[in-house]
């Protein structure tokens, strides 16, 4: 690690402070993902993944390059910026994928009509089988 | 102070592999097709942040540069992949 030595303590600190909590926050992201029942609950996981973890991580980098290189480094404002403006629309179109897929596919197990906005049809009775939406 | 922080970025850099490795588990066990694609996404999520402790670890600023790459990568085949799975075309 280059830079090391001769950066103050205090920011060697507070850069520990927000990796430490980041890292913890991106590996509950992950579980929740991983643990969670329903898409629409798991969709939920990665949010605090994308939003505060990263932003964690972007600020003990800013912090750990302002202090070791001994000037401003603030270009991790940018891929904060990017992350702020793509992870709602990533979301949103993931969400209405899935239910439309599972509204499609009238999987009633799938938690789509969990918040009572969206109802499956009834299936029709000489419709055959429901498509496979796998 | 540099012993504490090295154990910091150590701590990280396990931590995030834990992620990839529990968001590994859920695109290969995923029951649907948009839980693959979530998990999919929050794997790219995972890389780019993996890039940016690396980033801190080795004090180089060509990690920024991959980091920002992965970013824009994983939202563009994000949003591909949802299109995909909505419409079953990508640009109509």
């Amino acid at each position: 690690m280059s830079g090391l030595e001769q950066a103050p303590s205090w920011a060697l600190a507070g850069a520990a402070l927000l990796l430490v909590l980041g890292a913890s926050i991106i590996l509950i992201g992950a579980l929740g993902l991983l643990r969670l029942r329903t898409f629409y609950q798991r969709i939920h996981g990665p949010a605090i993944t994308i939003t505060l973890g990263a932003g964690s991580v972007l600020l003990a980098s800013m912090l750990y390059f302002t202090a070791a290189q001994s000037r401003l480094v603030v270009h991790e404002l940018v891929i904060a910026a990017f992350l702020l403006m793509t992870a709602p629309v990533v979301s949103m179109m993931l969400m209405r994928a899935a239910v439309y897929r599972d509204l499609r596919a009238r999987r009633r197990d799938s938690g789509v009509e969990a918040g009572k906005v969206y109802a499956v049809a009834p299936a029709e009775p000489d419709a055959g089988p429901p498509l496979p939406g796998r | 102070m540099a012993t504490l922080f090295e154990l910091a970025v150590g701590y990280a850099l396990v931590c995030v592999l834990a992620a990839m490795l529990l968001c590994t588990v859920r695109l290969l066990a995923g029951p649907s097709a948009h839980d693959r694609a979530l998990a999919l996404d929050t794997l790219w999520m995972c890389g780019m942040l993996l890039a940016l402790v690396l980033g801190i670890r080795y004090g180089s600023q060509v990690y920024f540069d991959a980091a920002m790459l992965i970013a824009l990568l994983g939202f563009v085949s994000t949003v591909a992949l949802a299109k995909f799975l909505m419409r079953g075309e990508i640009i109509e």
